[in-house]
């Protein structure tokens, strides 16, 4: 089997309330020097060994799991891996 | 004239939109689930609020993967005129059907009242029985409305006049005060505030079924008194 990790951020411009609210949070607890917080998505998948990964999992991305207008994604693919 | 509700798994404006649609404006209107829907036997579709799948991955996203977003393109290019409200605009951008997409409220609240909003383009199917800049009332309901596109895409909305309604109080740090826009077409309206939730008085406000009369009495002028 594959496994695909998948990590999607927002786009550096676009606002993220979210990492604004936790970096205020960060800054709350002491931690002065947190200057920025972005927070984005990860996730995993399974995929069959006779597949073409890159050019399967660059299509879903573009396709559904990241949305390009305000997203961006990067991706590792792990070959021969086991349950 | 005859108008398809699309009820998607967490759709909950439904109702309201068919209300709207049949007994405020009294016209023909049916709820049609999702994965049965033939929308080419209806005049109009309404594309309804709530949380269609939950809201997973993001709003609308999983809603524009369904089999009936293609049969909604094919309408749409046909040019049948198509209003997706709040959730229903978020499907709209999630497929494409319009330019940009949404982000949480600038404030990360969800927000729930009645918000004054501007007619930034009266000329449109949707818009004719309001006056170019009228401020009209609505309410709205969402947690991500924060309406998003890149200059460009901006420059394109303003172009070719596709601002259709703007927020006078900028309730959800929507870019350029965005409320609702339309695709270049001028047929597919999607906007966050609820129309249908203001369609008498006895809900607080009627300026919502001036849309479904625009939508009525441009379809008749079209269709009906030229045949």
């Amino acid at each position: 089997m594959k496994k695909v990790k998948i990590y999607i951020t927002l786009k550096s411009g676009v606002l993220d309330p979210q990492g604004k609210a936790v970096q205020t949070s960060l800054n709350t607890l002491g931690y002065a020097e947190v200057q920025e917080a972005r927070v984005g998505k990860y996730m995993e998948l399974k995929l069959d060994d006779h597949t073409d990964a890159e050019k399967q999992v660059e299509e879903m991305c573009a396709k559904l799991l990241a949305n390009p207008v305000i997203e961006d994604y990067q991706y590792t693919i792990e070959e021969g891996v086991t349950q | 004239m005859k108008f398809a509700v699309v009820v998607f798994p967490g759709s909950n404006c439904d109702r309201d939109m068919y209300h709207a649609a049949k007994d405020a404006l009294g016209e023909e209107a049916e709820l049609v689930w999702y994965q049965s829907a033939n929308l080419s036997d209806y005049d109009a579709i309404l594309i309804p609020g709530g949380f269609s799948y939950g809201d997973y991955l993001r709003s609308g996203a999983i809603a524009s993967t369904s089999q009936i977003v293609a049969d909604l393109k094919r309408q749409a290019e046909k040019g049948v005129p198509i209003l997706g409200v709040c959730n229903g605009f978020q499907i709209l951008l999630e497929a494409g059907l319009l330019p940009g997409a949404m982000l949480r409220n600038k404030n990360l609240k969800f927000i729930c009242h009645f918000e004054e909003l501007k007619v930034a383009n009266r000329d449109t199917m949707f818009t004719t029985a309001f006056q170019q800049g009228e401020a009209i009332s609505l309410p709205v309901a969402h947690g991500e409305g924060n309406y998003y596109c890149d200059d460009t895409t901006l420059k394109q909305l303003k172009d070719n006049n596709q601002i259709v309604f703007t927020y006078t109080n900028n309730p959800n740090g929507s870019i350029n005060d965005i409320a609702g826009i339309m695709n270049e077409q001028g047929n597919v309206l999607g906007m966050m505030p609820h129309p249908e939730r203001a369609v008498e008085e006895l809900l607080g406000g009627n300026d919502g079924l001036k849309i479904f009369k625009s939508i009525v009495n441009n379809w008749r002028e079209k269709y009906v008194t030229s045949a």
